[in-house]
């Protein structure tokens, strides 16, 4: 970790100690946060891959899915410890992402994209056709809430619990892009002719990368299961990788923080847009092209750009 | 110190019909400095490439310090001691001068990404060597008051000198400088010249691709001319310069300084 | 259709344009639009169909694609991507969400052939399509206009500095290829009615018949076409009719992975078109 994201991160964990009591136990709004948390984590992954390693994916959703269905069908109707669901949607979100990553990784820019986006819809596709397992399009419910010595897990303590997986998460990526590995990622983003001349394995990395930000969605998948207790294929469809791009580009794909604040900027927002139901997938669309067109670098670093100017 | 660090023999390089290196046969002596010339097109970036693993050859075999490089990937060239600066600069433009050349220090280098991720005390260790090292690497090209600029921010003329420091930082056995004085005014040419005898005086062999014919003569140690792929003429600077053949195929193509 | 869609634009600016589905949906949507409630005859209805999304595309091009002629990748998926999703909204809050048809071009009878039954608008659709690929063909190899969109995405500065009119090539071919996504929407409503949301599903598989078919070659793409709808069928029969989408994509992914250049592109070329 930087010297400079220490101040930003213990602002986030001040805040989120005190939320709970900000908004007097308000469950909406403490839900709210869990969610945003959820996507934050999502979104921190992708930010690791699209915006320091400079690939693309437009499948995410996919291993988001995976994650929730894997700790929502093996709690339910395996009766497997929700913890050992944890780590088996992160094992099969790792594998499948490895497989699927070292050939589409090869790819160039636009053919990668349109790769994942295909991957993805084969796993909506298949969460949907999967009803024995998955519960098909009518979903999977049950899923038991979390527990821990005793205690339920539910309300202000599930909000810890997710948001001390974003600190930590959030930690370990800041760990990785101030050393050896995030500077080879970088380098490859770069420049993948140089870095590979300089000794760095860029499909090896390429692939790392996007295995570890499969992984991101899965812990926010599971997380997610056991929030929600009812998942349905519709919350991992082609809308939500979209979303989450969005997320990230809008934030700012270049750092990490920025990545979060796309999470918070579009999480929020549609509580905002909650009335306008009809309008809501224009409205998606409109924020996105006004950003892309005028600010392509994000909010985060788009202000900042801003700012400077000014100083001049 | 007569000792062979690159051999290659009966190279061949087929672009469809085109033949862009033709049976060449050619050794690398430790220890010094070693310049291909020939007009454009005669395939002398196109060597690089070879050598470096970035194209694989149609035919012949490359030798490096007793290996075959035939077939390698290029970061794996890369761990067996060649590096390279390009001809059209690939810099990382994204980030600064030092974190470049800092990245130049990745294959003497191990954390890999959960002692990275866990901030490990070996890895911390590591980090603290790396940008030791790269700060090193930066003085010794005289770069050290840019260190923190990002890379796309520097003048033509320190953008290759970068190059080459983060070159320098994978501590290379074989130096390939693709026309580092592309684009240099006399001055900075003339502590380019400086600068490629203090790396040799490192104990590190150079391979160098220029027209600058001015500055091949005076540092170079061997010449090699190539015309359409093959091999024309090798050897001393003095017996290139009187060679016919050589002069004739520079006939009608601007030198520069020749 | 869509393939060549997909097709023309990669020739002319080297971009895959993801909103390509949405123009084929509006395509369907419009008409039906045009004849359900504006009560127009069909060929005047399909004429100002086709010219409206042909508008479109070129708006879209004018306003979206070109102020971000320098952008990065990401951005510029990103742009199409959000057009897309544009796209959408406005048919949604237009039409809703349900599913609409449009009555067949010609007679009611279905035809018995060789055991298979099959509708008169599936003629329809082969015969349009041919002229399409045929019309477009030709455009790209024998008119100087056509030849001059190819140069464009090889190197669109040297193809400015010998006098082409690069911005206008581009903006015709997004014009064309709208036109080309509305004909195809057109012509298939009839037999498979058309929603506000079938745009990524028809983009995808579009993709991938263009890919299988080889990026730069129109005809491939129409020929590719074909190929995957056969094995959609094929399929569906075999497995779950459910699973009959995933079977384009499942094409598309390998093709990507083992052969990008597609079986009528060649493999040079896939290497060459910078991204």
């Amino acid at each position: 970790m930087d010297k400079k994201d220490f101040y930003p991160l213990l602002f986030v964990f001040l805040i989120i100690a005190i939320f709970p009591w900000l908004v007097g136990g308000n469950e909406y709004f403490i839900s709210i946060l869990i969610f945003l948390g959820i996507n934050g984590i999502i979104t921190m992954g992708l930010s690791l891959l699209m915006g320091y390693a400079g690939q693309i994916s437009l499948g995410h959703a996919g291993f988001f899915g995976l994650g929730a269905y894997s700790s929502g069908i093996l709690t339910t109707q395996y009766s497997i410890h929700p913890l050992a669901a944890f780590l088996a949607g992160i094992f099969l979100s790792a594998i499948i992402a490895f497989l699927v990553g070292k050939p589409t990784l090869r790819l160039k820019g636009h053919y990668m994209a349109v790769a994942t986006l295909g991957f993805g819809e084969i796993l909506f596709i298949v969460f949907n056709e999967l009803s024995p397992l998955t519960g098909g399009p009518s979903g999977l419910s049950g899923i038991p809430t979390l527990t821990f010595m005793g205690y339920s897990l539910e309300g202000a303590r599930y909000l810890y619990l997710v948001w001390g997986f974003v600190i930590l998460l959030l930690l370990f990526s800041l760990n990785v892009i101030n050393s050896r590995v995030g500077r080879a990622l970088r380098a490859v983003h770069g420049s993948e002719i140089a870095a590979n001349a300089m000794g760095v394995d860029a499909s090896r990395y390429k692939v790392q990368v996007f295995v570890l930000s499969a992984v991101y969605a899965s812990i926010a998948g599971s997380l997610y299961a056991h929030f929600v207790t009812f998942i349905s294929p519709s919350s991992f469809s082609l809308m939500f990788s979209i979303l989450l791009l969005m997320m990230v580009v809008v934030g700012g794909a270049e750092t990490i923080w920025g990545a979060l604040l796309g999470a918070m900027v579009l999480t929020l927002l549609p509580e905002y847009l909650r009335g306008l139901e009809d309008f809501e997938v224009l409205a998606y669309g409109g924020i996105l092209m006004v950003v892309l067109l005028f600010m392509p670098q994000g909010i985060l670093l788009g202000v900042r750009k801003l700012f400077e100017k000014k100083r001049n | 110190m007569n000792e062979r660090i690159l051999q290659v023999e009966g190279l061949q390089k087929s672009f469809g019909g085109l033949r862009a290196i033709d049976l060449l046969d050619f050794t690398v002596v430790k220890d010094g400095v070693k310049s291909v010339i020939g007009p454009n097109g005669a395939g002398k970036t196109t060597l690089f490439n070879l050598i470096t693993g970035i194209i694989p050859p149609t035919g012949g075999v490359l030798q490096f310090a007793g290996r075959s490089l035939n077939g390698l990937k290029p970061h794996t060239i890369a761990r067996l001691g060649i590096s390279r600066t390009f001809q059209n600069l690939e810099l990382f433009g994204n980030m600064t001068v030092l974190e470049n050349v800092m990245v130049g220090r990745h294959i003497q280098t191990v954390s890999g990404l959960f002692s990275a991720g866990l901030r490990l005390p070996g890895m911390r260790k590591e980090e603290r060597e790396i940008k030791e090292k790269a700060w090193e690497e930066l003085q010794f090209m005289g770069l050290e008051e840019k260190g923190v600029m990002k890379a796309s921010a520097l003048p033509l003329g320190e953008q290759k000198l970068l190059e080459i420091a983060r070159a320098l930082a994978t501590q290379p056995k074989l130096l390939l400088l693709d026309e580092p004085a592309a684009g240099l005014n006399m001055r900075e040419t003339g502590k380019l010249s400086e600068t490629i005898l203090r790396i040799r005086e490192r104990g590190i062999t150079i391979m160098l691709v220029e027209h600058d014919m001015s500055l091949v003569m005076e540092i170079s140690d061997e010449v090699l001319v190539l015309n359409y792929g093959k091999k024309i003429a090798e050897g001393a600077p003095r017996d290139i310069q009187r060679n016919p053949e050589v002069i004739a195929a520079y006939l009608g193509e601007e030198t520069g300084n020749a | 259709m869509v393939a060549l869609g997909f097709t023309m634009i990669y020739n002319a600016t080297g971009i895959i344009n993801l909103a390509q589905g949405e123009f084929v949906m509006l395509g369907g949507l419009i008409m039906v639009f045009c004849t359900a409630v504006l009560k127009i005859p069909l060929l005047i209805g399909f004429v100002l169909t086709v010219a409206v999304v042909m508008l479109l595309g070129a708006l879209f091009e004018r306003l979206a694609i070109h102020p971000l002629k320098n952008a990065s990748l990401i951005t510029l998926i990103m742009i199409t991507l959000a057009a897309s999703i544009l796209f959408r909204g406005v048919a949604m809050f237009l039409w809703g969400k349900d599913p609409y048809g449009l009555p067949a071009f010609s007679g009611g009878q279905s035809i018995q052939l060789w055991g298979a039954t099959l509708q008169p608008q599936i003629f329809w659709i082969f015969g349009i399509t041919f002229l399409a690929v045929f019309g477009i063909g030709l455009f790209f190899n024998r008119t100087l206009t056509g030849k001059a969109m190819t140069a464009c995405s090889f190197n669109p500065l040297a193809a400015r500095l010998v006098g082409i009119n690069v911005r206008k090539l581009v903006l015709l071919s997004f014009g064309l290829s709208a036109a080309v996504g509305a004909v195809a929407g057109a012509i298939i409503t009839p037999i498979t009615l058309m929603e506000y949301d079938r745009g990524p599903l028809l983009a995808l598989k579009g993709f991938a018949a263009a890919v299988l078919g080889g990026l730069g070659s129109g005809v491939g793409a129409i020929a590719a076409g074909f190929i995957i709808g056969i094995l959609e069928s094929l399929g569906a029969g075999l497995i779950s009719s459910g699973y009959k989408d995933a079977i384009a994509l499942l094409v598309l992914l390998v093709i990507l992975w083992v052969k990008p250049s597609g079986l009528l592109g060649s493999a040079e070329e896939s290497q060459l078109k910078k991204f």
